[in-house]
């Protein structure tokens, strides 16, 4: 009875009574969307997710899912209770990764045929400006304070600081090759930024103007693995800024590096083709999408080992998580 | 001389972002030699009005957005011109004042062009010859080669045929010089990888109809005579540089074997539908400017031309020399659609990139191949190495 009433009392405050929380993640390949189960790992559904879906995030109240269907053209919105399909947004053409501002108002999204950052207002659903940045735009990433959308280019291997208030490019800063995600700290103090080719990630230090000065480069070494499978791309940050864990690609390996030292101290075996990452968010465990192994690995955070892994869809890119 | 630079080095632009850049014009020239040339055996094969110059273009975007952040343009001339008026071309495009020269055609038209433009201090960058002395005896210091060596190609290949274990091969080759140089890299590449040369077959070129409507009738009949009574082997190997007969082996040998070399399983540096490594990104580019599919001699200007821009990038100057001390230097890495970077032998000017191995249709493999190992890079398990090299015009 008494849980009945705390049930009741919940829906009444507009809280959702199965506290689950889910994992969702976008499929390049199956075009679908494979909703798990974060308490349980398993799989709860997969549903249609649009031709290549490929970036995928939820907005801050963690209802709607914005994932980008790149050889659609624009991004795909999802209720993340029923799954139905929501209105879609424009995006420009071929979006790849995209990220919401922190109050969930505005998408800023990479096309990357286009060497276009175009920001869409997520409730007028309307352009509100198209940014031209370098070629193969990819990795987005955004200030604490969200007045700084930091795009990476891959093929001119920049990390562009675009303003979010005039939509101007404030920085630019040369990288190595290929740079694929970029992931500010909690405190917006440091920016990561991967190259995938070059083998690295960028280490910049952010001022109180939000402009960035590179401190350190980071490199990777695994025995009996080449070097060149040492492909950095997804990068997250705990919330205390005291571990960086960094997808390797074909390395088939997520790295952990101490925030402070910025040491590498050890490598976590994932499926095959680890791209992208994300936190549950009570941030216990770390999801990696595998693109060859069509499966996820969970990554105990605290523990800095992987648990299990389950399989999804066709080819896994991105992944975003919610309560 | 360089007179584009001398104008430019005074002027300092101030980006927005607050750091000083240094503002560079770049000026190169494509120019390309087109030779007389049957038929090739296959439709697809048929050589572009714009072949290669369609790489440069899409480089030039590629160089000029990245450029626009740092105060650089780049602008690329191009010249397709008749074997005998190569000479003409390359004396006006001197002329012009450019110093970045990228040479689509044959050995020895590339080794007399690149004297001549060194005498006026520029740097060719050969995007199609492939003969193996050119990197060798016959090196040049300002010659930078990124078209792969036929060692490179024919190693490529025969680290895969090693690692499927098809150790025992048949060489076929023909009957011309070009032919005749492939077959002795497969030579060379089988002694290198422990595979055996089994049998040799030489398939004369004499000229005969192809490409006539009857033409799949009379390969039919005649390829699996040629190719009956022979040692026992795993594998052909085909040494065809002319393209007259290897298009013509597969599906027509007297024993079931898989072709490979100038027929059946290819080495290239791209094709069409090559979309690993982000490559897709590359393809839809090219796609929408060109309206057709890559091929390798595209890709090779359009990388040589991306050599310039990231060292143009990176060094912050347009200088020929200065530009070919970076990209030989240790500094130097380039993505290139290919996994992992591509650099240069700083010993005889030959960029390290991996071959793709291709069957008209997908990417089936790129070498090198896993266990091909290396003190310096997997890279250079292909191709002339070090050790064996006879080039000094770099030391």
């Amino acid at each position: 009875m008494k849980t009945l009433l705390l049930s009741t009392a919940l829906v009444a405050l507009g809280l959702s009574p199965a506290l689950a929380g889910k994992a969702f993640i976008s499929n390049e390949r199956g075009n679908t969307i494979t909703v798990v189960d974060t308490d349980t790992w398993e799989v709860i559904t997969e549903f249609d997710g649009g031709n290549r879906p490929r970036g995928i995030t939820v907005s801050p109240d963690g209802k709607k899912l914005y994932v980008c269907a790149s050889d659609d053209n624009l991004v795909r919105v999802f209720d993340t209770e029923t799954y139905e399909e929501l209105p879609t947004l424009p995006s420009g053409p071929d979006p790849e990764l995209f990220i919401l501002g922190k109050d969930g108002k505005r998408l800023f999204i990479a096309n990357e045929d286009d060497n276009l950052v175009t920001v869409t207002d997520t409730e007028t659903r309307e352009i509100l400006a198209e940014v031209p940045v370098g070629v193969e735009p990819e990795g987005m990433g955004i200030s604490p304070d969200n007045k700084f959308v930091v795009n990476t280019s891959e093929t001119t291997n920049m990390a562009h600081f675009i303003s979010t208030e005039d939509y101007e490019i404030k920085h630019n800063v040369l990288v190595d090759q290929r740079p694929r995600f970029a992931q500010y700290t909690a405190d917006g103090t440091r920016l990561y930024v991967s190259a995938e080719i070059g083998g690295t990630v960028t280490v910049m230090d952010i001022d109180e103007d939000g402009a960035p000065t590179v401190v350190d480069t980071i490199t990777f070494e695994v025995p009996n693995v080449r070097p060149e499978w040492l492909q950095p791309v997804g990068v997250r940050v705990t919330e205390d800024g005291s571990r960086v864990f960094v997808a390797l690609g074909p390395a088939n390996r997520v790295a952990v590096i101490d925030g402070e030292t910025l040491e590498v101290l050890d490598y976590i075996l994932t499926g095959q083709r680890v791209w992208q990452l994300a936190f549950t968010p009570d941030e216990k465990y770390l999801i990696s999408t595998n693109g060859n192994s069509n499966d996820i690995t969970i990554i105990d955070v605290e523990a800095e080992e992987a648990m299990r892994s389950v399989q999804v869809g066709q080819a896994p890119w991105g992944v975003a998580t919610i309560d | 001389m360089r007179v584009w630079i001398s104008a430019l080095v005074a002027s300092v632009i101030v980006g927005v972002w607050g750091s000083a850049a240094v503002a560079v014009d770049v000026r190169a020239a494509v120019l390309r030699v087109d030779y007389p040339r049957l038929l090739p055996v296959s439709r697809f094969d048929l050589r572009p009005d714009d072949i290669g110059f369609t790489g440069a273009a899409l480089a030039d975007d590629d160089n000029n957005s990245t450029g626009s952040f740092l105060g650089h343009t780049y602008e690329t001339v191009t010249r397709a011109v008749d074997p005998d008026e190569a000479d003409a071309a390359l004396e006006e495009v001197l002329s012009e004042g450019i110093r970045l020269i990228v040479v689509q055609a044959e050995s020895a038209d590339v080794m007399r062009l690149a004297d001549r433009a060194a005498e006026e201090g520029a740097l060719v960058f050969n995007a199609a010859a492939s003969d193996t002395e050119i990197r060798d005896t016959e090196c040049r210091a300002n010659l930078l080669h990124v078209a792969p060596s036929n060692q490179m190609m024919a190693d490529a290949v025969a680290q895969f045929a090693v690692w499927k274990q098809w150790e025992d091969w048949l060489l076929v080759e023909g009957s011309n010089p070009a032919d005749q140089a492939l077959g002795e890299a497969y030579r060379r590449a089988a002694e290198k990888f422990g595979a055996r040369i089994v049998e040799a077959r030489s398939f004369e070129d004499t000229g005969g109809s192809r490409r006539t409507d009857s033409g799949h009738v009379l390969v039919q009949q005649q390829l699996p005579v040629f190719m009956q009574d022979t040692e026992d082997h795993d594998v052909v190997m085909a040494a065809d540089a002319t393209d007259y007969f290897a298009g013509y082996l597969p599906y027509h040998l007297w024993t079931p074997r898989p072709v490979m070399g100038s027929g059946g399983l290819r080495p290239v540096t791209m094709h069409g539908a090559h979309e690993a490594w982000g490559a897709t990104q590359f393809q839809t580019r090219f796609g929408k400017s060109a309206g057709r599919y890559v091929m390798p001699e595209d890709y090779n200007v359009w990388l040589a031309l991306r050599v310039v821009g990231e060292a143009v990038t990176r060094a912050e100057t347009a200088e020929p020399d200065a530009i070919r001390d970076y990209v030989l230097s240790d500094a130097f890495e380039l993505a290139a659609f290919k996994g992992q970077p591509v650099t240069f032998r700083a010993w005889n000017g030959q960029m390290r990139q991996p071959i793709i191995l291709f069957d008209g249709r997908i990417t089936v493999s790129v070498s090198p191949q896993e266990g091909f190992l290396h003190e310096r890079s997997p890279l250079d398990t292909m191709g002339l190495d070090q050790p064996e090299s006879q080039c000094t015009a770099f030391n």
